[in-house]
């Protein structure tokens, strides 16, 4: 780890990533991730890498996709509306199982929406998004720190299992700067054995590519992708339980909403209430055990979120309605405040007695 | 003695297209032009949906299948990534100038250093002949069923003119392969677009003017002969834009 | 442990994110915990700016401040709007050139400093920003002011080493304002 400098989310994921040997970066402006693009923009032509404003988000992605079936490591970065543009992308790149990440820096939606932050792509980020059934990986960093970090987890996963994952974050946490301390350079090397990188004469020729016509092969092709699913939720579910030992009540909640719910559970706990946080990393896989587990000693769940309530769905799966999960949200680019949560758990705390 | 060797950038599976079709034909141009230039083993193609869509199991070399239209931009992704390997697209006219057109052009006003062949046959094949961008003022459909009706659906668009007007491809230029002279100049042309991309001279683009007797409800031969009638005269042969050609002058 | 929350609010073009990024770098020169969070969009072309600034012995919660600790406005629609916000006890660093009326509340400590006025004054217009950070360094001491330049060094270019010298002077200025 090397000295702590300050740097914008957006700018730590670009550093991050360059770090993390991605040396090819396609884009299409959109705010609020502009900083990343122009991180790139400045920094690949001065390591040999490749900056490339595309045509639109469309092309992209399919830009990523060519430079992923050539066995390099490649990234894209967006905001909700042209993450909704890369989705055709996204599924081809799932069904061709090629490694390549995807950054989301969420705003308000539906359509063309707000410009501030949100976390209401939760559905179409944990649940496939595109056509088809697939699955990215989902990482929420909920700092600066993680911007960083994740972004070189993100990579690594994205090889280890060939599938695109993608980094949720939103508006606040590609806006902020906190203090950082960038990962090193990665020196490893994966052998990618399955890339177009011209037969040599030597091999017979490989094929990127996720059209099968026999619906059997097809049928195999998604129960094989998804013993490899089942593998990713049995050794890559990350989280972070915060003041759960003894909490009687379990925030749910990640990036933003999970920075807030801290102070609410300072506030909540100078008042002599126990409450506890489990702030998902992956959103996919999702923490259920953690969830279940908890739900065996607490008496009730707030999920804090920056939509209609998305993620809410997968704590009441997870914790199999055992206890009442409650909503405290803000949507539309507005962030809930302490305050709020703790309103939220007053009105618990009422109706339990 | 040989008189006939099937190119070794061809694989041995048999080629699906209709009787008649000239998909065929384009494919052996393009193999043979790979295997003269000897870049069988550094060559990557781009197969696109429509017709050719199975071009991957064609071709001896690696192969990528895009998504509809995004040929272009996986083909940049791949020589941005591997600038010494040869990276070629092979696209129809659906693919490349209806639902790609976005990314055709831009490719081609990038000068990005890659080939590609396109496909004209004036309809979409694979789905059972629907309109296309190419289609001909009057040509019967199954969604233009009283013919193309410029007046609603507007005009065919001729994609060498167009794009030709742009400052960045070094090649456009279209050919046809109705008859043994235009194969044969149908054949120079993929090659010099080949040649191009290994000189370092940026976007070549040749389209192909060719016949889908299937879904022009036609026997090949009828075929050709509407093709050299019809097509040829909204699609005229020759160079477009021929940068280096400029410069020689 | 000190947690404390800034809030500096005015107008697009009065350098209210470049006066809180310093803040933010000589916190963290100083080895505190940091973070910075700009309003972002339209608001940088014209409109009202303002960024968050937590300053911390701890781990930083919320990057957002609501409830500021300290506020520092250069307009009047920021007091308009955060002059309730601040929390009883707060300090409140205003600029009197360009905000003419005085705060209602009686539970904060109000402090005007005419920093335009006196940015102009010096020949540095553009630095008003910064002779309102060095009140409130003053009468807050949320950072130090010694090697107030190396804070500085951070969010100056070194290209124009020149506005080094400049923005010392108006850190100074508004240390040893007396008013």
């Amino acid at each position: 780890m090397s000295e702590k400098v300050l740097m914008k989310g957006n700018e730590a994921i670009a550093e991050a990533a360059i770090r993390a040997g991605c040396r090819h970066y396609f884009g299409y402006p959109i705010t609020p991730q502009t900083e990343l693009a122009a991180y790139m923009a400045k920094r690949m032509p001065k390591i040999g890498g490749t900056f490339l404003q595309a045509e639109s988000e469309i092309s992209a992605i399919n830009m990523v996709y060519g430079v992923a079936g050539a066995g390099y490591r490649v990234m894209t970065s967006s905001s909700s509306p042209g993450v909704s543009l890369k989705q055709e992308g996204i599924s081809y790149i799932a069904g061709a199982d090629l490694p390549a990440l995807i950054i989301n820096v969420q705003r308000g939606g539906p359509g063309l929406g707000g410009i501030q932050p949100s976390q209401s792509d939760y559905f179409q980020a944990t649940k496939g998004g595109g056509h088809g059934d697939y699955h990215l990986i989902v990482l929420a960093p909920a700092s600066v720190q993680e911007m960083a970090d994740l972004t070189a987890h993100a990579f690594d996963l994205a090889d280890k299992y060939r599938m695109p994952t993608m980094i949720l974050a939103d508006g606040t946490m590609g806006q902020m700067m906190e203090p950082v301390s960038l990962p090193e350079e990665t020196t490893s090397k994966v052998e990618k054995p399955w890339a177009v990188t011209g037969t040599n004469c030597e091999r017979e020729h490989n094929i990127i590519n996720s059209l099968y016509l026999v619906p059997e092969q097809l049928e195999k092709k998604n129960f094989e992708r998804f013993e490899k699913y089942a593998k990713v939720e049995e050794n890559e579910v990350m989280y972070e339980e915060y003041m759960m030992d003894d909490a009687e009540y379990c925030i749910v909640a990640f990036g933003i909403a999970a920075r807030v719910s801290k102070n609410a559970i300072t506030a909540a706990r100078a008042k002599g209430i126990k409450v506890g946080m489990i702030r998902p990393i992956t959103l996919w896989p999702f923490p259920k055990e953690a969830i279940a587990k908890a739900a065996d000693k607490v008496k009730a769940f707030i999920s804090v979120e920056l939509s209609m309530g998305q993620m809410i769905e997968d704590i009441k799966l997870a914790e199999e309605c055992r206890k009442p999960v409650v909503l405290c949200n803000r949507t539309g680019g507005m962030i809930p405040d302490p305050e709020q949560i703790l309103k939220t758990i007053d009105t618990l705390i009422g109706g339990n007695n | 003695m040989v008189v006939f060797d099937k190119p070794k950038a061809l694989t041995d599976a048999p080629l699906h297209y209709c009787p008649g079709c000239t998909h065929g034909i384009i494919h052996r141009l393009v193999a043979e032009a790979i295997d003269e230039l000897g870049i069988l083993g550094k060559t990557v193609g781009v197969a696109p949906v429509g017709c050719a869509v199975m071009a991957y199991d064609y071709f001896a070399c690696d192969m990528v299948e895009a998504a509809h239209g995004r040929a272009p931009a996986v083909a940049t992704g791949l020589k941005r990534a591997m600038p010494e390997n040869v990276i070629f697209t092979y696209q129809g006219d659906g693919d490349l100038a209806s639902i790609g057109m976005a990314e055709t052009v831009h490719a081609a006003t990038r000068n990005e250093n890659i080939t590609v062949i396109f496909v004209n046959n004036a309809i979409y094949g694979m789905t059972g002949g629907q309109m296309a961008p190419t289609s001909l003022p009057g040509q019967v459909t199954q969604t233009s069923p009283y013919g193309r009706d410029v007046k609603t659906v507007g005009y065919p668009i001729r994609v060498c003119e167009m794009l030709s007007a742009l400052d960045g491809p070094e090649l456009i230029q279209r050919v046809a392969v109705n008859n043994v002279k235009n194969v044969m100049a149908a054949k120079k042309a993929i090659k010099k677009a080949f040649q191009n991309q290994i000189d370092g001279k940026g976007f070549s683009l040749i389209e192909v003017v060719s016949s889908c007797p299937t879904n022009w409800g036609m026997t090949p031969s009828n075929a050709l002969k509407w093709l050299e009638e019809n097509m040829i005269p909204y699609y005229p042969l020759g160079v477009y834009k021929d940068r280096s050609a400029k410069e020689v002058k | 442990m000190a947690y404390t929350q800034v809030l500096i609010a005015g107008f697009g073009g009065q350098g209210i994110l470049f006066a809180g990024k310093f803040l933010a770098y000589k916190g963290l020169l100083e080895g505190k915990e940091i973070s910075w969070l700009p309003s972002y969009g339209p608001e940088m072309r014209g409109g009202t700016a303002n960024c968050s600034v937590i300053i911390s012995d701890t781990p930083v919660g919320s990057p957002i401040v609501s409830n500021p600790d300290i506020l520092m406005v250069m307009n009047l629609p920021s007091l308009d709007k955060y002059e309730n916000a601040a929390v009883a006890g707060s300090k409140v660093f205003v600029d009197s050139t360009l905000i003419e009326r005085k705060l209602t509340r009686q539970d904060v400590s109000a402090y005007y400093i005419p920093a335009t006025k006196l940015a102009q004054e010096a020949g540095i217009p553009t630095l008003a920003n910064m002779i309102m950070i060095g009140k409130m360094i003053k009468e807050t001491s949320i950072v130090s002011f010694d090697d107030i330049t190396d804070g500085l060094k951070k969010v100056v270019s070194a290209k124009r080493a020149e506005l080094l010298d400049l923005n010392l002077k108006a850190l100074q200025m508004g240390y040893n304002y007396e008013g």
